[in-house]
């Protein structure tokens, strides 16, 4: 390592979405950078449900289709609202996403960004693996002025660093740049690989080819925590996991891995999992404090991006989108100072906030921003209450019994009302719609 | 009781993944305490690893071979102190196939 160049025009650290795109798009641009992965490889140490959003890829590598290590691209999306024994979902499934290039794609992590760490050394970075950050260096100023590892005693420097270093990014929080991560900003989510033959994949969820098929539940399956179930279809396995805020699991009574256990054997999960063969077990932290949990992210020689700076659409379940695009941009607003030959300051470097303002990252996170607050409020309400009460009015309004249709309908409405009552009702209604909007 | 009859073995799941292990060089401490926080003793059902355990004497200890590297057990107790937490060293710990 001694030989190594001790100075770049640029340091990455972490190589995960946000990393690689900031490091491919710098190095792209010409630019000197070195990127350092405490992984093996990069992607080793990576987790994600995983679902790819083509379009913030395409920005990046606009052909990554023809090489990129992709599952099933998705055709239908089902979202379940789960009791103890029913789901009732809404699916839409579109021929439509059977495109020539299509608009989502289930991968695996640790194969996906691989493939994409190969592409940022290709463009020219040099990538370092098997090396933790350990410390920011910083002038007497406090200016950030290069980075110092596990790997090698002498400081590495650059005119700026990009933190992509994932959700419970140390390097960032220990030098004071950003506060400690509340336990109420992050969920934890645990989850295993299901292996099965694709043949068997493709009976179950009726797919051809590599059609895929994404579900995302909610309801008692949390156990009234704020949180979410999921289970994607890959090539030849089944990601299945489930994530609550970590402040509820802190308050509650169940165990991450029981909760898993449980969803599992739901009976609306337990036939497509049936004779599956169990290859990893993962948890991981989901940034999900929206919109008011971003953190300060930018400074004198620094940049924040990806879950490092809470970039996570909680939603619409996106993140690796929000993390790919503000690594591009936080990669496209050094280079554009580079160019200029100024300096990479708190003020200079703000320029990556405000062309992040004019995206959709921005724009989806304010736009929820009051998401998180109001499901903390409601949480028994919107994770009991009314998974309960959708699952008793199905099953009242489909099971025949010889009881009258008016009946039915007086005594589903009835359910409703005694449950929440009539003014419960629609505060709980007035109260999603202001978040919502 | 039938709940620990039908509760998931942690350490069956754990089986299933790969670990280089920095024999002797454990990522989290526990810092030395004579009776836990209530985060600290929670970390004992949080940690989705099950690296805590509540020894004969009252005091939690950790065992982060089979850590998944998520770093709850660091944000829960944020506010005691009662956690020493660093990652790995570069390519030691959890070495995810599919991630």
């Amino acid at each position: 390592m001694a030989e190594m160049e001790d100075t770049f025009d640029a340091i990455v650290v972490g190589a995960g979405p946000s990393g690689n795109a900031a490091a491919y798009t710098l190095a792209k641009e010409g630019l000197s950078v070195l990127q350092i992965e405490r992984g093996e490889y990069a992607g080793s140490k990576n987790v994600q449900g995983a679902i790819l959003y083509s379009d913030a890829l395409e920005k990046i590598i606009p052909e990554f289709r023809e090489e990129a290590p992709l599952e099933r691209h998705v055709i239908e999306q089902r979202m379940w609202s789960m009791d103890d024994t029913s789901h009732t979902g809404m699916h839409y499934r579109s021929g439509d996403f059977n495109e020539e290039k299509p608009n989502r794609y289930t991968i695996l992590r640790a194969q996906f960004d691989k493939w994409f760490s190969a592409k940022v050394k290709e463009a020219g970075a040099l990538v370092l693996c098997e090396t933790t950050v350990t410390e920011l260096v910083k002038d007497l100023t406090g200016r950030v002025i290069g980075v110092r590892t596990d790997r090698q005693g002498n400081p590495i420097f650059a005119p700026v660093v990009i933190l992509a270093e994932g959700v419970n990014g140390l390097v960032g929080q220990r030098s004071g740049l950003r506060p400690e991560i509340a336990p109420e900003s992050v969920a934890l989510a645990v989850k295993e690989m299901h292996f099965l033959p694709r043949e068997t994949i493709e009976a179950r969820f009726n797919l051809k080819g590599n059609e895929g098929v994404v579900i995302e539940a909610m309801g008692t399956i949390t156990r009234g925590m704020t949180g979410t179930g999921f289970l994607y279809t890959n090539e030849e396995s089944i990601s299945v996991g489930i994530g609550c805020i970590v402040s509820d699991f802190a308050e509650g009574e169940a165990t991450p891995a029981e909760l898993l256990e449980a969803f599992k054997a739901h009976p609306s999960i337990a036939p497509l999992l049936e004779g599956s063969e169990v290859k990893e077990y993962a948890a991981h932290l989901i940034p999900e404090g929206g919109y008011k949990a971003i953190p300060q992210l930018t400074g004198d020689g620094w940049i924040v991006v990806g879950d490092a700076g809470q970039f996570v659409n909680a939603v619409h379940r996106e993140g690796s989108n929000l993390a790919m695009t503000t690594g591009r941009i936080a990669a496209e607003t050094v280079v554009a100072l580079h160019r200029k030959g100024e300096a990479m300051d708190g003020y200079t470097l703000k320029e990556y906030e405000r062309r992040l303002e004019a995206t959709f990252v921005m724009k989806d996170l304010k736009k929820y921003k009051g998401i998180p607050g109001l499901l903390d409020a409601n949480k028994t309400t919107f994770f009991g209450t009314y998974p309960r009460l959708f699952s008793q009015a199905m099953q009242t309004w489909f099971r025949v019994d010889g009881v009258d249709k008016k009946t039915k309908e007086k005594a589903i409405l009835k359910s409703f009302r005694d449950s929440r009552s009539l003014r419960g009702l629609l505060g709980d209604a007035w109260r999603v719609a202001r978040a919502w909007r | 009781m039938t709940e620990i009859a039908t509760a998931p073995k942690v350490e069956e799941k754990l089986f299933q993944n790969r670990y280089l292990v920095d024999a002797g060089k454990p990522h989290i401490r526990v810092r030395e305490h004579e009776v836990p926080s209530a985060s600290l003793l929670a970390m004992t059902r949080l940690c989705p690893a099950g690296c805590y355990a509540v020894t004969e004497s009252g005091q939690v200890e950790v065992a982060a071979d089979g850590c998944l590297e998520c770093g709850t057990c660091r944000i829960v107790t944020r506010k005691t102190g009662e956690v020493e937490w660093n990652y790995p060293r570069g390519g030691f710990g959890v070495l995810y196939k599919f991630g």
